[in-house]
């Protein structure tokens, strides 16, 4: 990511040669408030995503943080065209996305993926798990019958899963387990960008992190970059190179996590970073203080 | 005496294939005055153990066995009428999802002074007052106003502000909080914690929170309950649990967590809990965590189920491999 005070951690930060894979410019996603019974009229906008810049290098992951409703998921959708950006440039691979013609899109979504929030709600339970994992295979008519389904044990395979539970169903997997079948089928067209859209917060914390170290596994093996978005920041934290933290539909810090976490300048990244709890009863004081300091960057919504 | 005497609680639920032991063989006490926080991960029997003691587990579940002692008043043997008394004035309850636990065909005024006049009999004018004087303490800003909106017209937090008004509006002796900010964002989580933790203070309140945030439970406990497949598997002062935990399942959840303030955990792997919890139906006769612990050998592990036992003053844990009597080294490499 370009940001004013960029500097080069020792690993893995953000020193970095190249073209970025994903360039997002002044990017913005206003829904309009409507109106009147016969004619709509527009008469406001939310403004969800308002003037939203940054990039991701290849390989590397940008973590987009904050709290509901700051706009950060309805970020990961403009950048892959599941929404309409009201505004703004989505480069990626060097190419314009949000004047791309439909056919085009198509062949880049090859290219960028996503995985859901709830593996509850994103598997659709009438489709065993071979199905689901190798659809996106059907869709884009990679292979033959025989291939698609070798693909998609091997899959199976590279996310934790016994290559053999391809006829099973969704339900018959916890939670975790089904977020391995989400990723498997985001793998399946073995895309550049992977969106992760709040990928563990539906988890327990020993599932979650085991599906953390799977995606930081996955994106060694694979060279994926990811745009990992999610509101807990000690796990943003452990993905990213970069962070930026978003409030009200603006990017209002970003930089490499080691500074945005040790020195945050922004009122409002303090401010979250302060109201975390942290599993140390020690510290208790020194936060509650932390968090009095930093309360004026707040306003509880009423 | 305590205040509350929980003794070998079993609340299991009825379903086609068989009992699911939810909650099995819990017991523990909570003196006056004090917060005992219960931190596990989902299924480990937390929310159903405050509902027992609320007496609001619903069918196929039921209390089976076990006794739940309030100021020495035996729970589960009492009749509803009682106990509707015993649990508006002397113990409340709030609830995770603030969205879904008020009407919201009613005024947020109507539903609070509702509960105000069944357990206190004032008048309306009275319930009126005493309603907007419990909005105040919970921060709500211009409080006899919003007494007239509708539950739509107010913000999450402000949702559990007013679960939190009214659960207080009696002036209860026993607060369960059964994950009280787990719907809400982290900075609306600090606030609300903070008001919760002032009255407490402010009322000489009694506390049991319930959470699966070890941040959040070690902000706001004294004595922790760490619960594992329906069982205690670890009791200790929230300094001594975090500290100096001993059952290898809380030094496993504690070791998976990740942190704001580590230092570059950019190329680090988490700590992983190998499997998943066991089946309630039929629980297993030995150690319940010796399936997924790395220092469960093939001694009694996999035989005997393993006592809750003193380890230390006030520290008790149901291991046969805890930190402190460890001299081996983990049981092959998982």
């Amino acid at each position: 990511m370009s940001t004013p005070d960029q500097q080069s951690t020792t690993n893995g930060g953000s020193s970095q040669s190249g073209e970025p894979l994903l360039v997002v410019q002044n990017l913005k996603k206003w829904f309009p408030i409507k109106k009147g019974i016969l004619i709509d009229r527009t008469v406001d906008h939310v403004k969800a995503v308002d003037d939203v810049s940054f990039e991701i290098y290849p390989g590397k992951t940008l973590g987009l943080v904050g709290e509901s409703g700051s706009g950060k998921s309805t970020t990961g959708y403009c950048v892959l065209e599941l929404l309409k950006p009201t505004s703004g440039s989505v480069r990626f691979l060097g190419e314009e996305l949000t004047t791309m013609k439909k056919e085009d899109l198509r062949r880049m979504r090859r290219e960028m993926q996503i995985v859901f929030q709830d593996p509850y709600a994103s598997l659709n339970p009438r489709m065993t798990v071979g199905d689901i994992v190798g659809e996106p295979l059907l869709v884009h008519k990679v292979g033959n019958r025989a291939r698609r389904r070798k693909t998609v044990q091997e899959l199976l395979e590279v996310v934790g899963f016994n290559p053999d539970f391809v006829n099973r169903y969704p339900h018959e997997f916890s939670g975790g387990q089904r977020q391995r079948i989400g990723i498997a089928r985001a793998l399946a067209l073995n895309p550049r960008l992977i969106v992760c859209d709040e990928p563990v917060s539906a988890l327990d914390v020993s599932i979650q992190a085991q599906i953390l170290n799977l995606l930081k596994d996955l994106q060694g093996e694979f060279g994926l970059t990811y745009l990992f978005v999610a509101h807990d920041l000690a796990v943003v934290r452990t993905m990213s190179d970069d962070i930026a933290v978003m409030n009200k539909g603006k990017i209002v810090e970003a930089g490499p996590a080691e500074r945005v976490y040790t020195q945050p300048q922004d009122e409002y990244t303090k401010a979250l970073l302060a109201a975390v709890p942290v599993p140390d009863p020690h510290r208790m004081r020194e936060r509650k203080e932390e968090r009095r300091k930093h309360k004026h960057a707040l306003a509880e919504s009423i | 005496m305590p205040l509350l005497e929980v003794e070998d609680l079993r609340t299991y639920f009825k379903t086609r294939e068989g009992e699911v032991h939810a909650v099995d063989g819990v017991s523990f006490e909570v003196e006056e005055g004090s917060v005992l926080g219960i931190v596990g991960e989902s299924g480990c029997g937390k929310s159903v153990t405050s509902l027992s003691i609320m007496g609001l587990v619903q069918s196929p579940g039921r209390v089976v066995s076990g006794s739940i002692r309030f100021e020495g008043r035996e729970l589960t043997t009492m009749s509803d009428k009682a106990l509707e008394d015993v649990r508006g004035m002397q113990i409340s309850m709030i609830f995770q999802d603030p969205m879904t636990s008020l009407n919201p065909t009613l005024t947020i005024g109507t539903q609070i002074t509702e509960t105000i006049r069944r357990h206190l009999g004032l008048s309306k004018a009275e319930a009126d007052k005493r309603a907007i004087q419990l909005l105040e303490e919970v921060h709500i800003p211009d409080a006899a106003r919003r007494m007239r909106d509708y539950p739509h017209r107010f913000s999450g937090g402000m949702r559990q502000r007013v679960m939190i008004a009214m659960a207080l509006s009696c002036n209860p002796k026993l607060l369960i909080a059964d994950e009280p900010t787990t719907a809400l964002d982290v900075t609306v989580q600090a606030g609300v914690l903070e008001t919760l933790d002032e009255l407490r203070r402010d009322h000489g309140m009694t506390m049991i929170i319930i959470s699966h945030n070890m941040g959040v439970i070690a902000e706001t406990a004294e004595q922790v309950l760490v619960m594992y497949a329906g069982q205690i598997v670890e009791q200790a002062s929230v300094i001594d649990l975090f500290d100096r935990p001993e059952h290898p399942y809380t030094e496993a959840l504690l070791g998976s967590l990740p942190h704001i303030d580590d230092h570059d955990p950019r190329n680090d792997r988490l700590a992983t809990i190998p499997g998943r919890p066991p089946d309630l139906l039929v629980p297993p006769e030995a150690c319940r965590f010796a399936p997924r612990c790395k220092y469960a050998g093939i001694d009694d592990c996999s035989k005997v189920q393993p006592e809750l036992r003193e380890i230390r003053t006030g520290h008790w844990v149901r291991s046969r491999h805890p930190a402190s009597e460890r001299s081996a080294e983990p049981v092959g490499a998982r």
